[in-house]
């Protein structure tokens, strides 16, 4: 592991790896810094090849001390070329990397991972987490595996697929009578209390990191090359963010050569503080209070807005966002084109790719990854009523008098 | 207006390892001012060159942020409490 501090994004200073993160001179966020790799991108290759197919064969890559390991393995998740949909849309190679795929069917999986690990080797026994659903999921079930006690706080009113995945892990569910912005602020003020590791808190720096693995993985899954265009979703946009440092990271080791690809991101019309941001100009993220159907995006004082801000304008991509309509047609697109079941951010990805491709900023030649982060098992309502079931008795006559053979007059 | 201030934990160690202050303010700016007075090395924690809020510092009156309110111009009730945290939690 090369990672030697955490050091502030705004101003630089650093602090050991411990459980902190936030700066006390200027209250900006840390993240870990990295030494420069000593092994060459040959041997770095080989490490990751010869390791198994989880999120660890880049442990050379994150924030851990020992060998890593955990008991629910998690990541090299399906990067599928989504050729129906491509051709739908009018693109030329379009990839949709299926975090579904997941222990909990999430992305999230991916960051409780990483900080689940940094938690034991600091010696924490208790994990927590502020939630909009995925993350409770992941926290439950990875700390049932690794024995640890386990506090998730959620929105009271999250979808009941959530809450009720997120119970059968045996953990405790503490349901707040607010919105995201609202629970967030709570654990911030426990967090400084209690001595539980908040993956989204106190161990936010290395939490995030697992985020990279996204990009590491399309990497290799591509044969060791960059796609020209990303489109993911962003709520807090530590994803988004996160995402483009892999990638760079990679560049910077040797093991992939070019340019970091243009970064497209999505967000709901009805919690766009980022989008809104991006579209005026400035990387000031003024707080919104959210309404979407898009829960596990609604977040409306997002952490790392400004970041994403400038990752989109730096690399030449956007951010947009779409009303629930467009992603209630988005989530009906991919699954209809690719048959991947998303729930509702991915609709959101969904459709902001849609809207790019209609709009023609997307180039023919262009190889475009599409980040998928959760399963529409998670968000059933969102599809109530937006299909027909023909009931019929079971009779071969009733049968054809619903779907009538070719060419056979009934 | 007297107002109670809840500093979080990452500010205690420049307030004198205080949890919270009494102030005195007509507005959430001039609260965080007499804070300024009573722990000078606050200031420079909290506030940019031009006299506003860093970036990732959160203020919330009873709870609300004070960016859906009027920010550093929200007036204050005797016995308001606010509360400033780091925004970089979440996601």
């Amino acid at each position: 592991m090369p990672a030697d501090a955490l050091k502030c994004k705004e101003c630089s200073t650093t602090y050991p790896l411990d459980a902190r993160y936030v700066c006390e001179r200027c209250f900006g966020p840390l993240e870990v810094a990295y030494r420069a790799h000593e092994a060459s991108p040959e041997e770095l290759k080989r490490r990751i090849q010869a390791s198994p197919h989880t999120l660890w064969r880049y442990a050379d890559f994150l924030p851990l001390e020992g060998p890593a390991k955990s008991a629910l393995p998690t990541g090299w998740t399906p990067l599928v070329k989504a050729d129906r949909l491509a051709e739908r849309l009018g693109l030329g190679e379009l990839y949709i990397k299926n975090e579904t795929a997941n222990p909990t069917h999430s992305f999230k999986d991916r960051v409780v991972s990483v900080a689940l690990a940094r938690a034991k080797e600091l010696g924490f026994q208790t994990i927590a987490c502020a939630s909009t659903g995925n993350l409770a999921n992941a926290v439950s079930a990875h700390a049932a595996a690794a024995g640890l006690e386990s506090y998730v706080l959620i929105p009271a009113d999250l979808e009941q697929e959530k809450i009720l995945a997120t119970g059968a892990y045996g953990t405790n569910i503490v349901a707040i009578r607010g919105n995201y912005d609202a629970v967030n602020r709570l654990c911030t003020e426990i967090a400084g209390e209690r001595p539980w590791a908040f993956v989204n808190v106190n161990l936010r720096p290395y939490y995030a990191e697992g985020s990279k693995t996204l990009a590491f993985e399309t990497a290799e899954q591509l044969g060791w090359e960059l796609p020209d265009r990303v489109v993911a979703p962003i709520a807090s946009g530590s994803l988004f963010t996160k995402v483009a440092r892999g990638y760079q990271e990679f560049i910077d080791a040797g093991l992939l050569s070019g340019e970091l690809p243009a970064f497209n991101g999505a967000q709901a019309l009805g919690c766009s503080p980022v989008a809104t941001a991006y579209a005026e100009g400035t990387d000031v993220c003024r707080p919104v209070k959210p309404d979407t159907i898009a829960k596990s995006l609604a977040i409306g004082n997002p952490a790392d807005g400004p970041y994403a801000v400038e990752l989109a304008r730096k690399t030449e991509g956007g951010i947009d966002s779409v009303t629930d309509d467009e992603i209630r047609a988005g989530i009906r697109l991919l699954a209809e084109t690719t048959g991947i079941f998303t729930e509702t951010a991915g609709g959101v990805t969904t459709a902001v790719l849609a809207k790019l491709a209609e709009r023609g900023d997307i180039g023919r030649d262009e190889r475009v990854v599409a980040y998928i982060t959760g399963d529409g098992l998670k968000t059933l309502d969102t599809v109530r009523d937006t299909f027909e079931v023909t009931e019929i008795a079971p009779s071969l006559d009733e049968f054809d008098a619903a779907f009538a053979p070719e060419g056979v007059a009934v | 207006m007297a107002v109670t201030v809840k500093l979080p934990t990452q500010l205690r160690d420049a307030a004198g390892g205080a949890t919270s202050a009494r102030v005195e303010g007509g507005t959430v700016g001039e609260a965080l001012e007499a804070l300024y007075n009573e722990h000078g090395e606050l200031r420079g924690r909290l506030s940019d060159d031009g006299g506003g809020l860093h970036r990732f510092v959160n203020v919330y009156i009873g709870g609300e942020d004070i960016r859906f309110l009027d920010g550093l111009d929200t007036p204050l009730s005797d016995g308001d409490e606010l509360t400033i945290l780091p925004a970089v939690a979440g996601g």
